[in-house]
């Protein structure tokens, strides 16, 4: 086998990808959180923050790239999970007859890979929820104070008429309507069926963040004494934050309604 | 001490007459037995009484019984070496259990380790990951430098002391969910990637042993820590990052 | 046959370079078609095949374990000696050798010796360049301790794990060599047989331990380092396989045997729990340098001790016996391993141990002191007036814990006792054997093309070897002397071609080995190999151990003897010849144990002197000290076997010392 052969195979390359895509993922976990932020904000001014926020984030360019870096590091890293798991499966045929294994690990270390497949069916339900809903969905469309639409740009159209996802001005069309992202948020986490199953997908957020993080900077081999205690802090701080404030919402908005 | 009471045990053993057989835990009861003897001096008892029945004793590896030559190699209630930290099999003392315990023993479990007899495992794998470049290319010819030449930093030099203490017992393996021999690697490359004399041939000594691994069937790492909890020479996680690093630089480089 | 050790002619400092320069060279071509097998993959036999591959021979390497890494080389503790001299401190290759001889008790011989001394500054050269990771000064540079007794720095370390570190340097070193294929190594295989062919050693019957399959395998030349034969006495700090086995076999086929008796027993060591006990564990030297160590003045006290009833620290000072320090006022608790071991003896035999087990045997070594002298010191450098008991106390517990701090954590793992609160209880136990394989300058036995290299052999340390010298020799026999010593039997061997194994001399030898592999597997006794390897220890640490008398010995070597009878009567081996069996492997070694054992008593009978590590209670001086008899007994006891330990015949070597005095020991 070929050098290069060898390093495409090798177990510790799939770590360093597991590890690159893990820790972009961190990345843009701060980065959504930082939107959904806005859902706090109940007034109309907020609501109208949040779904410019929802234009701006669906349409500027620089965004799309990153967005399709994050479904090309959510794809990545759930195939490359599943083959490092097939690997590691593969390396004990014969298991213990008994074993204590959580005599020296944590359980979420050993099962990353349940982990990973609960916040897989999540993330297609979320997407399924409101990407797709958004995108291709009934949604219902943002108007200004006066009742008038808007337009992506925020801009309002007054005595416009919303046709197809379109506003037409006197039977001209001047631009694509804003949708109202907020409304089918909030409607949506009136179920509470819903806001457990959120609630439940933040929880397993929280357990694969608390192997994962420290777990990306050990796989890269970002470690020495005097910053790994300091790595190893900050994983437990953002593997509890990030996805408490994350489930917070759907239960804020489930209670304020 | 003679004057203290002997315990009453049951055991648990895992019984295959070789390499091709199924084996099964076998239950085996044991009274009267020491509190100061090792672990091992409990089976040799088990064994003694075996004999005298007319029944095979069970095969186990060990040698010099003080915890330096890596032989020994059981997985006691669950865990390699047992219960203890920081010890090896032979290093376990009856007085970790209690009177009446029931007490699990069964070989190390990989596909890169596979069962001989009884307890006894194949670890062949781990010298063949030596030969892949577990040495610094310095012939014996007694023309070397003098040792002094090349002064070396200490912290460097204790460092590449602890990961050098690896006794090749293969509790790390045994240990990981994944069978991973990281821990084992990365202590050899970290012992040379410290020290001048095994920096010349870093690159090709990662790449080679790393690949060496593989190729013996032992899993990926996962990072979950347990080799490091269990290996009697507490080798640290830091040499497997490093590992990880000396690993990336060289795929860069060549 | 007349013993020539066929040493250089020249002043001592010239010997080994002008034997190099003389000896004769195999040229590389050449030996690519030469084999040889080394037999034990602990530091000789290790760095041996490593260098010897290096040169270009096929190197076929043996051993019993699951990898050459688990030689029982890997447990030595304390460190390498070498006359470097970095700490300036006036060390000299000639200091070395000196010490050396005069700490064998003047039993070895001076050129070995003095060799010896002069390649230990190669070995760590070597080993560093191998990227062994000795312990450095915070300059970056090589650290030494002092050790033994001896007067200057030179011994070179690794924390408590200096044996282990240089294991896997030549293991290091082997491992490159296998991977080119120049080293076949054969693990889990152990060595039955010589086979010679017309006179020479041109190969060995080995068992593969896995499959039970006897295999033959020649070679133009056999090294056998395969370790000491402690294990004669069951309990030692040998690892459970260390065995004679090897050595033998040799011993049979025509290798002399030399100064079996002398055996050094290790003053400290953590003292026999019970009859289950399998080894025994020793705690390092370097505790004698702070550990005070005695036993009760009164008897009814060491009795209350055992029972349990008085606590040690119970008991008031002036009711203490420091008796190396009452015997030995100038060297105190440091003197020589040899002597140190005797006075424990001598006290639990007059009642005074304060252990409880079936021999009463262990004595205190005590560190409360020490813990108040350092604790004292450090309350003055901290500044502390007027500092409480518990002050003095801690600090001085800090100080202990900083110097010995692993080895009171390992004697508490073993004992569940706190060496820190109560005195430590030690007693000696076998460690080394001097004695050995017989062997000339060359390093070959006196079977031509068999050699014996490391603690295998009797060579360099006399009747007493002196701490961290068994490493030393180890390397310097394997990777510098060997190598090139082999050299000059092997230039004959140019065109002799590959050694054929489907001769009658494999053949008888083969057959030689089933035999006595299925007459203990078909044996059907009732007793276990353990039952058999217990009684000779017992014997042997009973009559044949720290202290010996005619009377004793000869009963030892009559009991011996009835004992063989008795083990191929009634030994039980469970199982099969044709599987891993374990008792099978342990039952073979214990065979050559029982032969061993007589041939050592008989040595000790042999040898009416005290000198190092043989002591008999007829030849002691008036205070009870060792009486050397130089007149009569500087020899080398060589023993030849003629087909029974009691028929073996005694061929003596002279020692000539023309560089060093022969003076009597003494530490008073």
């Amino acid at each position: 086998m070929s050098e290069s052969k060898g390093l495409l195979k090798s177990h510790i390359v799939k770590k360093y990808w597991m590890a690159a895509t893990g820790l972009f993922l961190c990345l843009f976990l701060v980065g959504h959180l930082a939107g959904n932020l806005q859902l706090f904000m109940t007034s109309y001014e907020g609501q109208l923050q949040f779904n410019e926020y929802a234009v701006f984030m669906t349409t500027n360019p620089a965004v799309k790239i990153l967005s399709y870096l994050t479904y090309f590091s959510i794809l990545f890293h759930a195939v490359d999970g599943v083959v490092i798991t097939l690997n590691n499966r593969k390396a004990r045929p014969e298991q213990y007859a008994y074993s204590k294994p959580g005599k020296n690990s944590m359980w979420s270390s050993r099962n990353m890979g349940i982990l990973g497949t609960i916040i897989f069916v999540y993330i297609v339900v979320h997407m399924q929820n409101f990407w797709y809903e958004y995108k291709f969905g009934e949604t219902p469309y943002m108007l200004s104070d006066n009742g008038a639409p808007l337009l992506m740009d925020g801009s309002e159209v007054k005595g416009g008429e919303i046709q197809n996802g379109a506003v037409y001005l006197n039977g001209d069309q001047v631009g694509d309507a804003m949708r109202d992202l907020y409304t089918v948020v909030q409607s949506s986490f009136q179920e509470p069926l819903l806001v457990a199953f959120y609630v439940l997908g933040m929880i397993a957020i929280a357990f694969h963040l608390v192997h994962g993080f420290q777990s990306g900077f050990q796989s890269l081999g970002l470690r020495n004494p005097k910053y790994s205690p300091l790595i190893m802090k900050a994983g437990y701080a953002f593997a509890i934050i990030v996805p408490l404030l994350f489930a917070i919402i759907p239960i804020y908005m489930l209670i304020v309604a | 001490m003679s004057t203290a009471k002997g315990m009453k045990l049951t055991l648990k053993v895992w019984r295959q007459k070789n390499a091709e057989s199924k084996g099964n835990l076998e239950t085996y009861e044991l009274e009267d037995v020491s509190p100061d003897s090792s672990f091992l001096e409990m089976l040799d008892i088990l064994n003694d009484g075996l004999i005298q029945k007319g029944e095979t004793p069970v095969e186990f590896d060990h040698d010099c019984r003080e915890g330096i030559c890596g032989s020994c190699s059981l997985y006691i209630n669950g865990e390699p070496h047992g219960p203890g930290r920081r010890i090896t099999t032979c290093q376990l003392h009856m007085r970790s259990f209690n009177d009446g315990d029931t007490i699990y023993v069964e070989p190390w479990r990989a596909k890169a380790f596979p069962v001989i007899k009884d307890l006894v495992v194949d670890r062949s794998a781990f010298d063949r990951i030596q030969h892949a470049g577990g040495y610094i290319s310095v012939n014996t010819s007694g023309n070397t430098q003098d040792a002094n030449a090349i002064p070396v930093e200490k912290e460097n030099a204790d460092q590449a002391f602890d990961a050098a203490t690896c006794i090749g017992c293969g509790a790390c393996v045994a240990a990981c969910k994944n069978a991973s021999a990281s821990l084992f690697v990365s202590a050899k490359i970290s012992q040379y990637a410290l020290l001048p004399q095994g920096q010349v041939e870093a690159k090709d000594r990662v790449q080679n042993m790393v690949k060496q691994a593989q190729e013996e069937g032992f899993g990926p790492c996962s990072n979950t820590g347990a080799c490091e909890i269990e290996c009697p020479k507490g080798i640290s996680l830091e040499n497997i990052a490093r590992m990880n690093r000396e690993y990336l630089a060289a795929s860069l480089a060549k | 046959m007349s013993l020539d050790s066929r040493i250089p002619e020249g002043p001592l400092s010239d010997k080994w370079t002008n034997h190099k320069n003389n000896i004769r060279l195999v040229n590389p071509a050449n030996k690519r078609n030469i084999d040889v097998i080394v037999v034990g993959t602990g530091l000789a036999g290790g760095s041996a095949s490593a260098t010897l591959a290096e040169l270009g021979y096929n190197v076929k390497a043996f051993c019993y374990q699951d990898s050459p890494r688990r030689a029982h080389s890997i447990a030595a503790q304390g460190g390498i000696n070498a006359a470097k001299n970095y700490q300036g401190d006036g060390d000299s290759v000639y200091r070395l050798f000196y010490d050396t001889i005069k700490g064998g008790d003047y039993r070895s011989r001076e050129a070995n010796t003095y060799r010896l001394a002069e390649v230990s500054t190669n070995i760590i050269d070597q080993c560093v360049a191998q990227g062994v990771p000795f312990a450095r000064d915070y300059g970056g540079l090589l650290d030494n301790r002092s050790f033994g007794g001896v007067l200057v720095s030179r011994t070179f370390y690794a924390k408590g794990q200096t044996g282990q570190q240089l294991l896997l340097g030549a293991y290091s070193a082997m491992n490159r060599q296998i991977a080119k294929g120049k080293i076949q190594m054969y693990n889990r295989h152990e060595m039955l047989d010589v086979v010679k062919v017309d006179g020479k050693a041109r190969g060995i019957i080995a068992r593969n331990l896995v499959t039970g399959e006897i295999e033959r395998h020649s070679a133009h030349a056999v090294v056998l380092a395969s370790g000491g034969y402690g294990n004669v006495f069951f309990l030692s700090t040998n690892a459970m396989g260390s065995n004679v086995t090897a050595a033998w076999k040799a011993h049979r086929r025509g290798a002399y045997m030399a100064n079996p008796c002398y055996t050094q027993i290790h003053p400290t060591c953590i003292p026999v729990h019970g009859t289950q006990q399998s080894k025994l564990t020793l705690m390092s030297e370097s505790l004698r340098n702070d550990g005070r160590i005695w036993v009760p003045k009164k008897k009814e006290d060491a009795e209350a001790v055992r029972a349990g009833r008085l606590k040690p620290t119970a008991i008031k000072e002036e009711d203490r016996d420091y008796y190396l320090e009452r015997r030995y006022p100038s060297f105190g608790n440091l003197v020589p391993r040899d002597v140190a071991s005797r006075a424990a003896k001598e006290r639990c035999d007059a009642g005074y141990g304060v252990v409880d087990n079936d021999t009463k045997e262990g004595v205190f070594l005590d560190f409360s002191s020490a813990i108040e002298r350092y604790g004292k010191e450090e309350a003055h450098v901290k500044g502390l007036k007027n500092p409480t008991k518990e002050d003095i106390q801690r600090l001085g517990k800090n100080v202990i814990e900083s110097k010995y701090g692993n080895l009171f954590e390992m004697y508490q793992q073993i004992t569940d006792e706190n060496p820190y609160e109560t005195p430590m209880k030690i007693y000696p136990a076998v460690h080394y054997t001097m004695g050995g394989i017989w062997v000339d300058y060359n390093l070959m036995t006196t079977v031509p093309g068999l050699y014996a290299i490391g603690e295998a052999n009797f060579s360099d340390h006399g009747a007493n070897r002196l701490g961290a010298s068994a490493l030393m020799q180890g390397l310097a026999d394997g990777y510098f002397v060997l190598p090139y010593t082999i050299g000059d039997y092997l230039a004959d061997d140019i065109r002799t071609g590959k050694i054929p194994t489907d001769t009658p001399e494999f053949e008888e030898a083969e057959r030689n080995v089933r035999d006595q592999i299925d007459r203990l597997v078909n044996n059907n006794g009732s007793k276990t190999v353990d039952y058999f390897h217990k009684k000779l220890g017992l014997i042997m640490w009973n009559k044949v151990g720290m202290a010996r008398t005619k009377e004793g010995l000869n009963e030892a070597i009559n009991e011996i003897a009835a004992l063989r009878e008795e083990f191929w009567k009634e030994v039980r081996i469970p199982g099969t010849a044709e599987e891993l069996n374990q008792e099978l492997e342990k039952a073979g070694r214990v065979a050559d144990f029982l032969e061993l054992g007589e041939l050592f008593a008989r040595d000790a009978l042999e040898r009416e002197e005290s000198c190092g590590g043989h002591f008999r209670e007829e030849y002691k001086t008036e205070e009870g000290e060792a009486l050397r008899r130089d007149d009569e007994f500087a020899y080398v006891s060589s023993w030849e076997f003629t087909g029974k330990p009691s028929e073996a015949i005694l061929h003596k070597e002279d020692l000539q010392f023309d560089n060093v005095e022969l003076k009597t020991r003494s530490y008073k």
